[in-house]
């Protein structure tokens, strides 16, 4: 656990990754590393997101590191995907897809509360 | 001699109305509900148990050759009944429900090879038939995932919003969070809305 003893409180370790950071991984690279930060117990928060493949492909493997009353896997929460209708991106035959804000933390820390098309409330705990 | 022939080409050309359609959605949504009912309306069968217990479906399961006809269009389905989607799964939760621990935990372990099994099927369908349960959220990440892969790889996508015949459903809350795709307010479990649903599959999928 992450959790930093501090004149006797425990404090939980958030990290903000940035879009260009995450950018520069590749998809395994990414998901190792979401999951090992998470189960380290910290909670992620991911600028830009996963793409709809790689959040599947995250699901996947926290359900092999799923291992009772030690780790229960992962709470993930993010706004849906928006489109991209920029017309160049159209005719090119780019990808029209824009991932969003994600906030990733171990289950049995972070809770979410209520979420909406552009609100997550959410709490985290010890 | 003439007319063979060109029954011949039109056959090979005429499009190709059989997809592989996956059934999914979160634990109790209803998914084996509604494949059930699709499956007994159209071939007389049935696909598989439901519970009120989650993760009562924890192997896919595939049907073949369902034949639907809704709006004088014929389709052939193979429908894959899929595990619930989930990204955390307790074996507690299994036990609050009665179930001693070992047994709890085994059924856990099942749970997680059958999310495994349902996001490798994602990889391999021609559309999907997302159940959410009508009197939850609709914001869930394991929605948010299913109709994400689904944009990404442009294939087609009908939600079915279960469970209309419990008084608190709100299918308005699931067309409102997701406008993009077309919403079936339906009763699986009662059959309620259920011809909608066919002309809506017949529709996307044909």
């Amino acid at each position: 656990m992450s959790q930093n003893k501090n004149n006797s409180q425990t404090n939980i370790q958030l990290d903000f990754i940035s879009e260009g950071k995450l950018a520069q991984m590749a998809p395994m690279e990414k998901i190792r590393m979401l999951l090992d930060e998470v189960r380290s117990g910290k909670i992620v928060v991911l600028e830009r997101g996963l793409a709809p493949d790689e959040e599947a492909k995250l699901i996947e493997m926290t359900m092999t590191e799923i291992i009772p009353d030690e780790f229960s896997g992962i709470e993930i929460e993010s706004y849906p995907i928006e489109q991209n209708t920029s017309f160049l991106r159209k005719i090119l035959g780019k990808n029209t897809t824009k991932t969003r804000l994600t906030i990733i933390g171990p289950a049995d820390q972070l809770k979410t509360i209520r979420k909406d098309r552009d609100m997550i409330t959410a709490i985290v705990t010890k | 001699m003439v007319i063979n022939l060109f029954s011949w080409i039109k056959r090979l050309f005429k499009k190709k109305k059989k997809a592989k359609i996956g059934i999914y959605g979160p634990p109790n949504a209803g998914k084996t509900t509604l494949a059930n009912r699709i499956v007994r309306d159209w071939s007389g069968d049935a696909m598989g148990p439901v519970s009120h217990i989650p993760h009562e479906t924890r192997r896919a399961r595939r049907r073949e050759d369902v034949i639907i006809e809704a709006n004088g269009t014929t389709v052939t389905l193979d429908i894959i009944d899929t595990p619930g989607l989930a990204t955390k799964i307790d074996f507690h939760g299994f036990m609050a429900c009665g179930m001693e621990e070992e047994e709890a935990k085994r059924r856990a372990k099942e749970a997680t090879e059958g999310v495994i099994e349902a996001v490798k099927w994602l990889e391999d369908l021609d559309g999907v038939i997302l159940v959410m349960d009508a009197t939850e959220d609709p914001f869930t990440q394991v929605n948010v995932t299913v109709i994400g892969n689904m944009e990404a790889r442009k294939l087609p996508l009908v939600i079915a919003a279960n469970k209309i015949d419990v008084q608190t459903a709100s299918p308005a809350r699931i067309r409102g969070a997701f406008p993009q795709h077309p919403t079936i307010p339906i009763s699986a479990l009662e059959g309620i809305n259920t011809d909608q649903l066919y002309k809506e599959i017949a529709k996307r999928f044909g």
